[in-house]
């Protein structure tokens, strides 16, 4: 990092370096978090600032597990009427968060009943998107935000005759050189982590076309999935046939691949862009990252990829002060230094453009190549309804549903179409039974 | 001769049972009753809309072809570790009954792992067959054998029947060796006398006399592999590939807890907690009376 970078990282501490005389009456805002580690450290610090940086309010961030473990956590908590003030909920649980009316005070509307300082516009449109409502009303404050990139091993693409600069693009360009990586004796072509989002989900929304229907469940509750396309089965069974030669090698769900990139088994690998960090302890190589693959011949493709990731969710049955505590806290989280702070230091992507021209400005993609491939996949091209983002009602489970039967079809048992069929079908059933619920 | 206690108080006694009833009622029976209750309602995460149902919850249960295949999942995985556990437990009692130098040496080493704590034991066999940095996996791999739990449904579950029974042998040895060592040794002594080897007097003189013994640990292990095996499940395959290990109290912590179906899981709930009573039943009437230990 050098002294420029270094400076806004000083600046950032200065701006919240007030006077800390301890004020009398504090408000305490809780902030019920998932972020375990390093990441976690990170939260503290940004609270800390937050701290510090007046005197009315106090943020005091508490860590509740895993990702599901929080949401649960704070469910609970709320039927209990003891909900905390700000619950982080990943990207999935956003479609149960929304309907959840009077459990929870959108965004937007907390900053206008607070008369705290908000521009919807300064927030980039493919981060927020996801969500907000079909006409741009932000309903969570976005946190950490990451999207799926293409990581790839520059030594043994060396070893393999391959340009280490010339990152494969294409589908068909990722298959050629895994083949050529498989035949340098590499055990795995490419492998894939979080296949569900990054191989259905976002691949729908790279290539324009829904993954469900009214605009992918933003548009409303009576949405259907839609992901067994000619496209999608396409994809899916592509993948399924190059498994045969070790093109292409399924990595378990989730992120549980991830050893297989480390180690060095597939060169190619497909992982959010957070990944960063645990790719940069672990790996005992170089690697770059270029931007997800697409089929050149889908016409407007790569349209933009879509988050994954976390959101701050404003809990209702507050007083007043405190919900102003909550809106200063979250123009605190927006300020371009803060939004930097958090961009530079864990791969997650910048929530508005002032902290993305601010790196720009210090030149921190020069020193450090492909952090900002993320930010150009998110933003390279203005949204459309099937890049937004996707709102489902017990989308978490829907997700379970598609590992069992993508496994199906990987294990051989079923085609792709058969596959994707059963997923959507079973995934329909829950989406009518959300519908009931929500009358 | 029987010693009969009366109490001169008649609040006395309920007094004393006060506690273990309160406890019962806390934390069994309410929360009980809070499942059985939510299996009938269909209410979101929230407790914002709630509608009674009936026995909708129930009927989509029994209905849904996944959750049948997780029962026969459930009954084949119980099963396996069941008799796994049982047969090595039996096998490895008799062997250290025999030992005489050393012998408690044995013992000790042999009840360890009973010490180990699922999760902690999934962890293990985790890293022993993960199919990207298992040592197991490297060394069937160089004998030509690929090993994937990630896509191979069989290998998921042997390999999970292989975790959860692994812990289990340590119990059934305990109990099969006390089992061994409450055999009169006059009467194995008289076969011996009589020229029966080894292995006969094994079948016609020492399991017989253990199958009391044998009956109860099959009870306690169902229950074991039906209830406690969530950890290994948890860490070792996530219910999967293609719900192949997607045993009945993973699926309800799985609907719960990470999908937030309540009333599904609470129904599924039900249907665990009538299985438990029935094993419970059986376990009363049959193993109670007869099992010496």
């Amino acid at each position: 990092m050098n002294f420029k970078q270094t400076a806004i990282f000083a600046a950032a501490a200065a701006l919240v370096a007030g006077t800390a005389s301890s004020a009398s009456a504090v408000t305490e805002i809780q902030w019920w978090h998932a972020q375990a580690g390093a990441l976690g450290e990170r939260v503290n610090a940004i609270a800390d600032n937050f701290n510090r940086s007046q005197e009315i309010y106090k943020v005091v961030p508490v860590f509740k597990g895993s990702y599901s473990e929080t949401m649960t956590a704070g469910i609970a908590a709320f039927r209990a009427g003891k909900a905390p003030h700000i619950l982080m909920v990943f990207e999935v649980g956003t479609g149960t968060m929304m309907a959840a009316k009077g459990a929870v005070i959108p965004v937007y509307k907390l900053m206008a009943d607070t008369g705290v300082p908000f521009d919807p516009k300064a927030y980039l449109p493919a981060v927020t998107g996801y969500y907000s409502t079909p006409d741009g009303k932000m309903l969570s404050m976005p946190f950490a935000s990451s999207t799926p990139v293409l990581w790839y091993n520059k030594d043994a693409f060396v070893k393999a005759g391959l340009d280490p600069n010339k990152p494969p693009k294409t589908w068909p360009e990722v298959a050629e050189y895994a083949k050529k990586l498989v035949a340098a004796g590499s055990n795995c072509g490419f492998s894939t982590a979080w296949f569900t989002w990054t191989q259905l989900e976002n691949f729908s929304a790279w290539h324009n076309v829904p993954f469900g229907t009214k605009a992918n469940g933003l548009g409303g509750f009576d949405t259907e999935y839609v992901f067994n396309g000619p496209l999608q089965v396409k994809h899916i069974q592509q993948l399924a046939d190059w498994q045969k030669d070790k093109t292409f090698v399924y990595g378990g769900r989730d992120n549980l691949g991830n050893p297989k990139f480390i180690s060095g088994e597939c060169p190619i690998y497909v992982e959010s862009s957070a990944g960063y960090g645990s790719f940069k302890a672990g790996a005992k190589f170089a690697f770059g990252a270029s931007t997800l693959p697409y089929w050149p011949d889908v016409q407007g493709a790569p349209q933009n990829t879509i988050i994954g990731g976390n959101s701050l969710w404003v809990m209702s049955g507050h007083s007043k002060v405190e919900n102003k505590g909550v809106a200063e806290f979250f123009r605190f989280l927006s300020l371009p230094l803060i939004q930097a702070y958090w961009h530079a230091y864990t791969g997650y992507v910048p929530i508005t453009t002032g902290a993305y021209e601010e790196m720009k400005n210090v030149k921190f993609y020069n020193d450090y190549p492909g952090r900002d491939i993320p930010i150009m996949e998110l933003s390279g091209k203005p949204t459309t309804e099937n890049s937004m983002g996707l709102r489902f009602g017990y989308f978490a489970q829907a997700r379970d549903f598609i590992y069992e039967e993508i496994e199906n079809i990987f294990a051989g048992k079923k085609t792709a179409k058969q596959g994707l069929d059963d997923a959507v079908t079973r995934g329909n059933a829950l989406l009518r039974k959300f519908e009931k619920e929500q009358k | 001769m029987e010693k009969r206690v009366v109490f001169q108080s008649r609040i006395l006694p309920y007094l004393l049972l006060a506690p273990q009833i309160v406890v019962t009622l806390v934390f069994f029976i309410w929360p009980a009753s809070q499942a059985v209750f939510q299996s009938v309602l269909q209410e979101d995460a929230f407790g914002l809309s709630t509608t009674f149902v009936g026995l909708e919850n129930f009927e989509v249960l029994f209905t849904d072809s996944h959750y049948l295949s997780s029962f026969y999942v459930t009954v084949f995985f119980s099963t396996s570790v069941a008799v796994v556990a049982i047969a090595c437990g039996l096998f490895l009692a008799v062997q250290a009954d025999r030992v005489i130098h050393g012998a408690t040496a044995y013992k000790t080493l042999l009840i360890w792992p009973y010490a180990v704590a699922p999760a902690v034991a999934g962890v293990l066999f985790l890293f022993l067959f993960n199919p990207n940095l298992g040592l197991f996996v490297f060394a069937l791999r160089s004998l030509g054998y690929n090993w994937n739990h990630a896509l191979n449904g069989e290998q998921a579950m042997s390999l999970v029947i292989v975790a959860a029974a692994w812990r289990q042998i340590s119990y059934n040895f305990l109990f099969f060796l006390a089992g061994l060592q409450s055999i009169p040794k006059s009467l194995i002594e008289a076969a011996a006398i009589d020229g029966a080897q080894p292995v006969r007097r094994f079948w016609t003189i020492i399991f017989p006399m253990l199958t009391p013994t044998t009956f109860f640990l099959l009870i306690m292990n169902m229950v074991y592999a039906f209830f406690d095996t969530f950890a290994i499940i948890h860490q070792v395959t996530m219910g999967g590939p293609g719900g192949a290990t997607n045993i009945m109290v993973y699926k309800v912590y799985r609907d719960g807890f990470v999908g937030l179906d309540l009333g599904g899981s609470a129904a599924q709930s039900v249907v665990l907690m009538i299985i438990v009573i029935g094993f419970t039943v059986i376990q009363f009437r049959y193993v109670e009376r007869k099992v010496h230990y």
